[in-house]
């Protein structure tokens, strides 16, 4: 009877191994459970012991927000519901800039689990993402909260909402995964990366409107910034109530796939040398 | 190279070839200095070379052999952690490594969820868990501390969980890395028994241990790796007697 069950075993072959892309990809659909448990894991922890609880992934943006109403509310008193503005875009570059770091630190410390036992190798990064999009998500609670104070117009395009937190999620993930590659080689990129983060706010309009750059810089300021076009596909939706426009869509959806699908290539192929590292 | 015999596990000029930099450099700014001026040089180590083996489902193989002489690399290729620069792994059926019982235990989950993130670590889905929770807690003699967070727990208790999980499913291929002393006594004989099973079940076995006593006991064949080479392999009594001389 053993036999009969052994038989029906997977079978590993080090030189018969597909494309690695596809092959993580087949791993991570066969381990979706611990995706699962890992997201958990790390929602739990960080809430079990405070008293708050789930209120502070709410509260940090909600701080934040009011700190750069009362600096800058007078700087930009040309746009109509400045907290809003401004959390709405807090929430997207928070996101950005902590499941990415997330993603790196997984890899670096994480990388001790890595090299005792099979894993797909990219189920940290995911994991990380995943736990990033419940925090956003429960963050966006105060946001309609605080939409509904300013009497902004709450209308049905906030449905758009998912399709622009997905759209970050693919761009954060190969970014993620970009960086993670670099950063089991030098461990000092989680640095590096914390100062271009700050430029990279600055160089966004997050706490200050798009109208405020000179129209001569805001090609390449904007344009070219990917994280411009996916706050304002997170921005638009839930602040003015509007649908973002199809160019803005557009750019979004390439620049988040494109990212995506060379960050996971790239991870993939590099995957098999991080045991080597340790 | 497919399904004859009751092959498990084949190595076919397995080689593992770090090639690293001299001297540890950490950090990308001390790399680009150093490719500017021209200072970077490598250092090759094989910690495997050349290993030809062949395992029959069923068998419980020994690794012996002095610290650094590649014992847990070849464990790694084994459990798909390292793929050998050079050579084939060929493995039939699942891996299961007990190297550090709950290795990803997390302090602040209750022990419940402790079972299920670590048993999907090890591979398992969520409906296996489901199937097994009950013998999983029956096993480690958890009762209703199942409940409380693993903080809670004192460390034979968190041991006892660990090796629940992690022998909770009947493995096709088990890794042990040094035998495990696991609570009390009267759990260490019971972990025994369930080891004794798996082994009558048709569970192949890999045991690294320093303790010859174990080795000759349990073991069905032993491999001695020096340098990353295969010294001999067979007969346990014959391999440490040769191993032994060796050693002086």
């Amino acid at each position: 009877m053993a036999n009969s069950l052994f038989q029906r075993s997977e079978i590993y072959d080090s030189s018969r191994r597909g494309n690695s892309a596809l092959e993580e990809l087949r791993g991570i659909f066969q381990y979706r459970d611990l995706i699962v448990q890992l997201v958990h894991r790390d929602v739990v922890a960080r809430y079990k012991r405070s008293v708050l609880g789930v209120a502070w992934t709410m509260l940090q943006p909600l701080g934040m927000m009011v700190v750069m109403t009362l600096v800058f509310s007078r700087l930009f008193h040309q746009v109509e519901g400045y907290p809003a503005y401004v959390l709405s875009g807090l929430i997207a570059w928070t996101f950005f800039s902590q499941t990415t770091t997330a993603a790196i630190h997984q890899m670096v410390w994480g990388g001790a689990l890595l090299n005792r036992i099979y894993l797909p190798r990219t189920s940290f990064s995911i994991s990380a993402i995943g736990t990033g999009l419940v925090n956003l998500a429960l963050s966006i609670v105060p946001l309609i909260a605080l939409v509904l104070i300013l009497h902004l117009p709450l209308t049905i395009n906030i449905l758009f909402i998912p399709i622009s937190m997905l759209l970050l999620a693919c761009f954060a993930l190969g970014v993620g995964l970009l960086l993670s590659t670099l950063a089991v080689n030098f461990p000092d990129v989680s640095e590096m990366y914390q100062i271009i983060l700050m430029a990279w706010m600055y160089f966004t309009p997050i706490i200050y409107p798009e109208t405020m750059v000179p129209p001569e810089y805001q090609r390449w300021m904007f344009t070219l910034n990917p994280m411009y076009h996916l706050v304002k596909l997170f921005r638009i939706p839930i602040y003015e109530g509007k649908l973002p426009d199809p160019q803005s869509v557009l750019m979004g959806t390439v620049v988040s796939l494109v990212t995506l699908i060379v960050g996971w290539i790239v991870f993939s192929r590099e995957a098999d040398r991080f045991a080597y590292k340790a | 190279m497919e399904a004859v015999s009751n092959r498990v596990v084949a190595l076919e000029n397995v080689t593992v070839r770090y090639h690293a930099p001299e001297e540890r450099i950490h950090t990308f700014k001390e790399y680009a200095i150093r490719i500017l001026k021209r200072d970077l040089r490598f250092k090759e180590f094989t910690a495997l070379s050349g290993i030809n083996v062949e395992i029959q489902q069923g068998e419980t193989i020994g690794i012996i052999g002095r610290n650094g002489a590649g014992k847990s690399t070849l464990l790694k290729v084994i459990s798909r952690v390292l793929v050998p620069t050079e050579g084939r792994v060929w493995i039939r059926g699942r891996v299961s490594p007990l190297l550090e019982l709950g290795a990803g235990f997390h302090p602040e989950l209750t022990g419940r969820e402790n079972v299920s993130l670590n048993a999907t670590l090890l591979g398992h889905s969520m409906r296996d868990v489901q199937e097994r929770i009950d013998d999983i807690i029956d096993f480690a003699e958890i009762g209703t501390f199942i409940e409380a967070p693993l903080r809670t727990y004192s460390s034979g208790m968190v041991a006892r969980l660990g090796f629940a999980v992690a022998t909770a499913w009947e493995p096709e291929i088990l890794i042990l890395d040094e035998i495990l002393s696991v609570g009390d006594e009267a759990f260490r004989r019971k972990c025994q028994t369930r080891m004794e099973n798996f082994r009558s079940g048709g569970t192949t076995t890999f045991l690294v241990s320093h303790t010859m006593d174990t080795v000759r006991a349990m073991c069905s064949r032993v491999i001695w790796l020096d340098h990353g080479r295969v010294m001999a392999v067979g007969e346990p009594k014959e391999v440490i007697q040769a191993y032994r001389k060796a050693e002086g």
